[in-house]
């Protein structure tokens, strides 16, 4: 059945020319060459201070990168990037900031602007969001601050820029990085490894639990720059860390490249949740500017009843690209993967999941709602797979998909592959089959089909939404009110 | 990932000759479409696991040599094989018989085809340069696939068969394609079926040929349903151990036809079957259904494309894989439904039964859509014997083995019921008996 009036008339409010983030900002940068070479990457690392082993590890996957070929398998078509005509690092000129006083004036009135709360004084004293968020600001290509590291650190949790953290755990970084996306998984992940120029790093000590969400604010801001920034995210045995994550660009009239890795290590019974809510700009409704979003972003359950959970609300990028992933390799381990993704104008989405079963007894849930409208085009495309060790493997798949007029498109390409006999793999399309025991427990008490579908899903999504800072909460509660009338599979 | 330029192999190589040979050969019918096709073919090649519809059946890997065409076999030759012959033996239909990909008129009925009905071979046509050549390939989708162009290019024989306006003919015909030789060959037929406006016929077909011989088989069956017009088609794959069976059937679908298409596979160490339905006339409705029965080292590829390109489509597919031994079950669909196809409705199943330890299955069901006001679904299970189910069965005095048959009879019957035809349905759930029996 066609979307109902209430539903088009909430899309419509989300519409792309309402972009509410797409000020600028200006204030001098320093930048890098136009293009990559070794010698920008020896001047991206020279400008962080990296000891000698990291730059290597760059020029090694900048070597890599200029062997491979940029993907042309998803279902998006854009002006492929002139990766010769972007800046690689773009930061602001005045030095490191020690304290937010000492950070440009212009910066911190942009993250007002965007409702980012970088003072921990109006945090505590609760004139800002209730909630306590440590967030990282990610500005261009260098992170301008990182609040309440102090008190973090009493926890024994390590949060600070990437950068900061090659230089002080030389040995948990090394470790790390590049284990869960090795240097040359695809040919924006390698990019990514050779210019990378920060991101945040996060180590939760065995058995913490991390006294509060930590989050970081990726804001894109200079005109020709593209942004690679690299999230370490490492929970050891037995903690639990949540992790949001929100972006933002300027409008402008040309396409600006936004590639990042994202990698989280889930120890022994340690939980990572994975929050994003995506909204770069969309570009103008007839496909004019806005960032491609090619993103890498995978967690492996390395230890026995791992948990790693990603939720994602996208709504911004003219092109995403991205599949936020879970290795499940610890025996009895847990992936999930909670996804709305609106696509509006001209937008192109090509995003899922995988989901790999290599241990034991392991388990995966993919939720995924798309809804497309204006002339975009949505694509789910996920991989669930069980190797042949992976017994009693199970995975439940759900995957909708709405349409608001006729000029968009909704697809759906899941991979569903089983070498274990053990392993019980389902996947629906057909909303009916959530749970038959909620469905009947709704309708006796008079709700619809309909009515009790948009209840149960929602309910599922906003548990998991409401762990999100309330800026982000607005944007993602109208999203998420879109009742699911008239979706197909 | 790197560019890799794609060195020739052995069997591309020996294709490109075994063209040049052929080409020579043929009537002049069709001979631009048949150079164009082997163009194609030799632009992109054997597909390996790199090309995105080819993914878990590697041809590239399957296929080291290209087996040289069957020449048109001996008389005696034909009498040993067709005594062989077992694909829906018995039943009363109208049979055209091709052994080695070349019709025997001695062993075929084209003296006694009921009343509404014409057939022409295909060699006869292609000399003659019949009128119905050009409505040859109603599916434009399969001008990109690889298989069905390497037939386009060889296609040796076959049959150009006519129901006309308005006849129902209750006899099926039987396409009975039987294999024979103590060394690989390869056949490509193509059989083009043009159903007039509301005629209505039965078609049957079986795939049968030596064990332990890797020959090769690409056949493929063109269907033209024009409105209001019914089609039941029921298929056999019982190739032979080491076959590399290829296979295509593509049906254009008028405004309130209707098809109904049921394949069987047990054959063949190498299958892959291509349906191609591509709904022209709106209100047209279409069952599709599959059911594979895999064993030791077996590999079967169903590949699916319903293309939804007028109103109120309907489509239902259903495929059942059961896997047994070390096989590998393969199921691609997908469901696109064109901006001008409102009111579509649209339902894709695969289920998938794992017996052992070692077998896989490989599903991927898509749905491309750009139009709003439609119902599509798709879903895919896999998973191994409920054990409660086996248990109650157990329980009630039947051995394990019975216990599971039963449940695997069962799981099969679901896609094997919607054959029409009473003798094809009763034909197939034989088969799939003597699987079950074979398997102990």
């Amino acid at each position: 059945m066609p979307a109902v009036q209430d539903t088009v008339d909430r899309v419509r409010a989300i519409d792309v020319d309402q972009y509410k983030y797409g000020f600028e900002t200006t204030i001098e940068m320093e930048k890098s060459e136009k293009g990559v070479s070794e010698d920008v990457i020896r001047f991206i690392s020279a400008k962080k201070d990296e000891p000698e082993w990291m730059l290597e590890w760059r020029l090694d996957a900048y070597r890599r990168w200029q062997t491979m070929k940029e993907p042309d398998w998803a279902r998006v078509s854009y002006d492929k990037v002139d990766y010769d005509n972007i800046y690689y690092y773009a930061a602001p000129k005045r030095p490191a900031a020690m304290s937010l006083d000492e950070i440009d004036p212009e910066i911190l009135k942009t993250y007002e602007k965007l409702g980012i709360p970088l003072r921990e004084v109006e945090v505590l004293e609760g004139i800002a969001p209730e909630r306590r968020v440590a967030v990282d600001a990610v500005f261009d290509s260098v992170s301008v601050a990182t609040t309440f590291k102090a008190e973090l650190s009493k926890a024994g949790v390590i949060f600070m820029p990437i950068s900061e953290a090659i230089r002080e755990y030389p040995d948990l970084v090394k470790k790390y990085l590049g284990s869960v996306v090795p240097v040359t998984d695809n040919f924006f992940a390698t990019l990514n490894s050779a210019v990378f120029s920060d991101g945040s790093f996060v180590y939760i000590p065995p058995g913490v639990r991390c006294p509060m969400e930590l989050s970081t604010y990726f804001r894109i801001n200079e005109r020709d720059t593209g942004q690679f920034e690299r999230t370490l995210i490492i929970a050891d045995k037995d903690s639990y860390v949540s992790y949001l994550e929100g972006c933002t660009a300027p409008k402008r009239d040309d396409n600006q490249l936004h590639a990042a890795v994202v990698e989280l290590v889930a120890l022994d019974d340690a939980e990572i949740k994975y929050s994003t809510v995506q909204n770069w700009y969309p570009g103008d409704n007839d496909g004019k500017g806005g960032i491609y979003n090619f993103v890498t972003k995978r967690g492996d359950c390395r230890g026995k009843n791992a948990k790693i959970s990603w939720t994602q609300v996208e709504t911004g990028s003219a092109i995403t690209w991205k599949y936020p992933s879970c290795i499940l390799r610890g025996d009895n381990s847990r992936g999930e993967f909670y996804s709305i993704a609106v696509s509006n104008g001209m937008q192109q989405v090509d995003s899922g999941t995988k989901m790999i079963h290599l241990g034991k007894n392991t388990t995966s849930r993919i939720i995924s709602k798309g809804i497309s409208a204006g002339r975009s085009q949505n694509t789910y495309r996920g991989l669930v797979s069980a190797h042949k060790k992976a017994s009693n493997a199970r995975n439940f798949t759900n995957c909708d998909s709405l349409l608001i007029g006729d000029q968009c498109g909704a697809h759906t390409v899941p991979y569903i592959e089983s070498k274990n006999a053990s392993a019980v793999f389902e996947h629906e399309a057909t909303t009916s089959k959530i749970s038959e025991d909620q469905m009947f427990y709704c309708q006796q008490r008079g709700l619809t089909n309909e009515e009790a579908t948009a209840l149960i899903v929602n309910g599922f999504v906003r548990d998991v939404l409401q762990q999100l800072p309330m800026e982000f909460a607005v944007e993602a509660q109208k999203l998420i009110s879109i009742s699911l009338e008239g979706s197909v599979g | 990932m790197a560019d890799v330029t794609n060195l020739r192999t052995s069997a591309e190589a020996g294709l490109t000759k075994l063209f040049e040979v052929a080409r020579m050969k043929f009537p002049t019918g069709v001979s631009i479409a048949r150079e164009e096709a082997f163009r194609y073919f030799e632009a992109v090649g054997l597909p390996s696991r790199r090309v995105e519809a080819f993914k878990y059946t590697d041809l590239r890997a399957a296929m080291r040599e290209a087996a040289p065409p069957s020449p048109v076999p001996a008389a005696e030759v034909v009498t040993a094989a067709l005594a062989e012959a077992k694909g829906f033996a018995g039943l009363d239909a109208v049979r055209l018989t091709f052994v080695n990909g070349h019709l025997i008129a001695g062993a075929s009925d084209l003296d006694r085809v009921p009343a509404g009905i014409t057939v022409t071979t295909l060699n006869e046509a292609l000399t003659n340069g019949d009128p119905l050549l050009d409505r040859l390939a109603p599916v434009a989708q399969t001008r990109e696939n690889p298989i069905y162009q390497l037939n386009a290019a060889f296609m040796a024989d076959g049959a150009l068969i006519r129901v006309a306006k308005g006849a129902k003919v209750e006899t099926p015909i039987h396409l009975r394609f039987v294999g024979t030789g103590a060394t690989a060959f390869s056949t490509a037929t193509r059989v083009l079926a043009v159903l007039e406006e509301e005629a209505e016929a039965t078609f049957l077909e079986s795939h049968e040929g030596p064990d332990a011989i890797a020959y090769q088989p690409n056949d493929a069956l063109d269907v033209i349903i024009e409105d209001r017009a019914r089609f039941h088609h029921t298929r056999l794959n019982v190739e032979g151990t080491a076959a590399v069976a290829l296979s295509t059937i593509a049906a254009r679908l008028g405004a309130q036809s209707h098809i109904e298409t049921v394949n069987l596979v047990v054959g063949a160490v190498l299958s892959r079957h291509q349906i191609y339905l591509h709904f022209a006339g709106g209100n047209a409705t279409a069952a599709v259904n599959g059911a594979t029965m895999l064993g030791h080292g077996q590999l079967a590829d169903s590949t699916l494309l319903a293309d939804h390109a007028a109103v109120g489509g309907v489509s239902r597919e259903l495929f059942k894989t059961v896997i047994d031994g070390d096989s590998t079950g393969v199921f691609q669909g997908k469901i696109i439904v064109e901006q001008i196809a409102q009111k579509t409705d649209g339902k894709m199943k695969s289920d998938c039964l794992l017996l052992s330890d070692d077998g896989q299955m490989m599903n991927k069901p898509e749905l491309e859509i750009f139009a709003d006001d439609v119902a599509c679904g798709h879903g895919a299970t896999c998973g191994a014997l409920d054990d409660d189910l086996l248990f109650y069965l157990m329980a009630r005095g039947l051995p394990k083995p019975q216990a599971e048959s039963l449940l695997v009879q069962a799981f099969l019957g679901e896609a094997v019921e919607a054959v029409s035809h009473e003798g094809a349905r009763a034909a197939l759930i034989t088969e799939v008996e003597a699987w079950l029996a074979r398997r102990g």
